[in-house]
């Protein structure tokens, strides 16, 4: 057997241990007794650099997450008698893999054995927030992910408010808590080991080794389990900044370790929010106002009372809930249920009005910079040819395939809430208000997340969870149908985004001007990466009722749509071949350069291609990660089809080298969804589309092949979960035009007859 | 009371007949393997085997089922906890992301094998259709069937 398949069949073997445990341990966390005991294990949450500050909060921490014979090293990591390691996870879980990453990054540098290590998720804790988060956002680093936008509040992100996140999203999970956390505590808690280890053998620390969970004295020849100095270890202080290993020194960071998670979900005993069970609960559904802000005016709760299994009927102000016996009476009830609800000026609005309130304030509202090199204003009165054009794309939701759905008890004073969240701590804080309780006294136990991509970092569905529980008095379980969880998200914006450039005479830009509305985050999304002297990128601000939220890379979605098919455009328009065109306009530039010519090769750019074919191609930075991709497109049928997808990235290094390769095979097809079908339109103010039927999803038989390639630099740790997405819809749509000769500047593509038709485009 | 034979036993349930047959599974038996996911028979979630053949819970009437076989995600490894080829090709091949889909996808997979034993690629994409994988792990879907259709 090789040594790759005997790494493998190891590593199999510990993920099924693993997995056997982390499932007998949700097992007893979810069940009514075992909580009592356990709950303080239940929440899940992110905290940088909190728990190896010296004299920091790890007192306090100690009582949360470790029995009596149990030593608390730093924040993430605790030691058991019997020396097992557990890697204490301040993340939700939601199919990225970031129980198995981030555990790996901290065996890495504590020396800890991966084999025998346990994973727990984090309590929702304070000190499990954001650290570098909030540090990040606050020093304007340019790297603060979007998600951040929202706060525990449902405001707009303050700055002392960003101090209490913790959020799973952004991509920060591993190039955040992996690289400033588990390594840092790993590291931390193996320099307190070998001091306590030398101090008892009295020798120098130096002489000594750490391996997998033992430290070894080779010159005598002693040797003894990390649990033997985990005592004295505890009571020292820990480095601030320990020494950390080179990349060329791992042995488990940049392999493919098998996800803890996956066995769990092949035999349906993984537990996400929709199968907690509580003893007594009953099931309760909601039907809020369609258009968001408005409120229930009336309603008639007789014919649904009425119902077989019906136990209330509830006005909770903008949404009525009816609490049943089970999920179908809840259901039926609530479609009896008779409601009328207030008006307001967004009820006229629809899909074309939004556009033209869109383009009005492009017009006519006070312009933000956000980006400004060189004077563009000067070259485009100068030039003889300016080219310009309008870009839109439209709302999008999240359609996670786990509806909306959180289940509460509140009871004497006390809240236990079980569901899957982004925001454990937001939730928790949410949750406390809603029932007019402390936040002590609410308790959180996070479950799988059936799908998050930003949804899940919005509290709203755990809210009224304990709303419902509190006002019918019983344990609850709240499921939004498909159709509330489409038409109550918390949607990516629509944007229009206006563009003009300037050529030289050797047809490159010498000036690039983009004004756009809606921004959200992060502001650098709407630069571009190219090497133009005269910039201006600006926005405006025109409010709408519709609620918007964090979406698979955020701003990055819209704009990587419009640069790189406005370069494209500029790329055609000069004669020159859209990749060589961009290679010259990334002089300089070496990590985008080495990514664009990976995927050009993967892509077999250039190559011949059969009749009804071509390729598309575009580049894109998000979350410090460089994504590039190569789409090859079919015409010949009704819809445009993506045969195959070649997609070169850069993160720095990929932790887990299969499970980078799933993000972006991931963040591929969820980017092509948007791009061939994702459309939420107004009509009358609400959103018009429901379920599957009219909010479509790329299915297999649509799906392409995608092929990854992973390079690896010098750079910082990017992220994984979202930078595949943003360069999906601008290749695909230039190979759209590189077929058809028709440029796509609205979004969704759908139908490919009036590309055919030249209805549309240039 | 409706009598259903569900993973090789015997359950009485006291719910209307009306009732789709996926609230009876999650809720009545407590079996939360199999997932809601739209309601209308969109997206295979809910997806269980009747007979040997995959149907959508969510929209199957309690009362329609009359007495087939059912099986559930918690019914296809052997008695003695062996997975089923397709879950081991599902692990080999690391197709779950969130996972909330799987359980439909695994369903529809071993109707498909026990249907077809060997499926072209033409065969899996059209079977498979009527399950979405919102983390889009499509690829690795069909390389598991593939993988699982060499060993059933």
């Amino acid at each position: 057997m090789s040594d790759v398949n005997q790494a493998q069949t190891k590593a199999q073997r510990k993920a099924d241990k693993k997995a056997q445990r982390a499932s007998e341990s949700r097992g007893k966390k979810w069940s009514r007794r075992g909580f009592i005991t356990t709950s303080v294990v239940g929440g899940g949450a992110l905290l940088i650099g909190v728990g190896i500050r010296p004299g920091d909060r790890t007192d306090k921490l100690a009582k949360l997450v470790t029995r009596a014979d149990e030593s608390l090293l730093t924040t993430w990591v605790k030691l058991a008698p019997d020396n097992t390691v557990t890697a204490i996870i301040p993340h939700g879980e939601m199919g990225q893999g970031v129980h198995t990453a981030l555990s790996a990054m901290l065996a890495e540098e504590m020396e800890a054995d991966w084999d025998t290590m346990e994973i727990m998720e984090a309590p929702a804790e304070k000190a499990y927030a954001n650290h570098i988060l909030a540090r990040e956002f606050l020093v304007d680093s340019g790297n603060i992910p979007g998600i951040l936008m929202e706060t525990v509040n449902g405001a707009f992100l303050g700055i002392t408010k960003a101090i209490n996140l913790q959020i799973t999203g952004g991509s920060t999970s591993v190039r955040f808590t992996g690289a400033m956390a588990m390594q840092c505590a790993g590291a931390a808690a193996k320099e307190l080991l070998l001091k306590a280890a030398a101090k008892t053998w009295d020798v120098s620390v130096d002489s000594l080794r750490a391996q997998k969970s033992y430290i070894y004295h080779d010159a005598s020849g002693k040797s003894a389990p990390f649990a033997g100095f985990a005592q004295m270890a505890a009571s020292f202080t820990p480095n601030l900044n320990p020494k950390l290993k080179a990349r060329k020194d791992y042995t488990l960071m940049g392999t493919s370790l098998p996800r803890v998670d996956i066995p769990s979900k092949v035999d349906g005993t993984a537990m996400f929010g929709m199968d907690a069970q509580i003893d007594g609960m009953k099931y309760a559904t909601i039907k809020a106002a369609p258009v968001h802000g408005q409120s229930i005016e009336t309603f008639d709760p007789r014919e649904a009372k009425k119902m077989p299994g019906v136990q209330g009927v509830y006005n909770m102000g903008d949404y009525i809930a009816v609490v049943a016996d089970g999920y179908w009476q809840a259901k039926q009830a609530i479609e009896a249920v008779e409601v009328n609800f207030t008006s307001s000026e967004a009820g006229a609005l629809d899909q074309a009005g939004v556009f033209a309130q869109y383009s009005k304030a492009i017009d006519n509202s006070k312009r933000k910079t956000i980006h400004k090199s060189g004077d563009s204003a000067a070259t485009l009165s100068k030039a003889a040819d300016v080219i310009s054009t309008e870009y839109t794309v439209p709302f999008l939701a999240h359609a996670c395939m786990e509806p909306m759905n959180a289940t509460a008890w509140v009871r004497g004073g006390k809240c236990d809430l079980w569901t899957g969240t982004q925001n454990p701590l937001g939730t928790r804080a949410e949750a406390a208000k809603a029932a007019g309780l402390k936040l002590g006294d609410v308790t959180l136990h996070t479950a799988y997340m059936g799908g998050g991509f930003g949804r899940r970092s919005i509290t709203d569905y755990a809210v009224q969870a304990v709303m419902v529980s509190k006002e019918a008095d019983v344990p609850v379980k709240l499921i939004w149908s498909r159709e509330e969880t489409t038409q109550q998200d918390h949607y990516r914006p629509a944007v229009t985004n206006r563009l003009s450039a300037v050529l030289g005479d050797d047809g490159m830009p010498t000036t690039w001007n983009s004004i756009f509305v809606h921004k959200l985050d992060p502001k650098e999304a709407s630069v571009t990466p190219y090497n133009i002297p005269n910039q201006m990128i600006e926005y405006v601000e025109s409010p709408m009722h519709i609620r918007f939220g964090p979406w698979r890379s955020v701003d990055h979605t819209q704009h990587g749509f419009f640069i790189e098919s406005f370069i494209d455009e500029l790329a055609h328009k000069a004669g020159q071949d859209p990749y060589e065109y961009r290679r010259k306009l990334l002089a300089g530039k070496p990590r985008f350069l080495a990514v664009l010519d990976a995927a050009a090769k993967a892509g077999n750019w250039g190559a011949p291609l059969p009749k009804g074919q071509a390729r598309g191609i575009s580049i894109v930075e998000s979350f410090m990660t460089i994504a590039a991709q190569v789409v090859t497109v079919d015409v010949s049928g009704d819809i445009p089809r993506a045969v195959h997808v070649a997609c070169a990235a850069d993160a720095g290094m990929a932790v887990n080298p299969d499970g980078f390769k799933a993000q972006m095979e991931s963040g591929i097809i969820y980017g092509l969804t948007a791009a061939l079908y994702g459309e939420i339109s107004l009509e009358d103010g609400a959103v018009t589309q429901s379920n599957f039927h009219d909010y479509e999803m790329v299915r297999m038989d649509n799906a392409p092949e995608i092929d990854v390639v992973i390079l690896q630099s010098d750079a910082r740790l990017g992220g994984a979960g979202e930078p595949g997405t943003p360069p999906i819809a601008p290749a695909f749509a230039n190979a759209v035009f590189a077929a058809t000769g028709k440029r796509v500047r609205n979004l969704p593509i759908g139908d490919l007859s009036v590309y055919k038709s030249g209805a549309v485009g240039n | 009371m409706v009598q259903l034979r569900i993973n090789g036993q015997v359950k009485t349930v006291d719910i209307d007949p009306d009732t789709p047959l996926l609230w009876a599974i999650r809720e009545q038996l407590g079996l939360t393997g199999t997932k809601f996911g739209c309601g209308a028979s969109l997206c295979g979630a809910c997806t269980v085997h009747v007979d040997g053949a995959a149907i959508r819970s969510c929209v199957t009437a309690l009362g329609d089922v009359d007495g087939g076989e059912i099986t559930t995600i918690e019914g296809i490894a052997a008695p003695d906890g062996t997975l089923h080829a397709v879950q081991k090709a599902w692990i080999k091949h690391q197709v779950p992301q969130c996972g909330y889909c799987q359980s439909g996808q695994i369903m529809s997979a071993t109707a498909l094998l026990s249907e077809n034993p060997n499926p072209s690629d033409a065969d899996i994409e059209s079977f498979m259709a009527g399950n979405i994988c919102r983390c889009g792990m499509y690829s690795r879907i069909k390389a598991a069937i593939k993988t699982a259709a060499k060993e059933v």
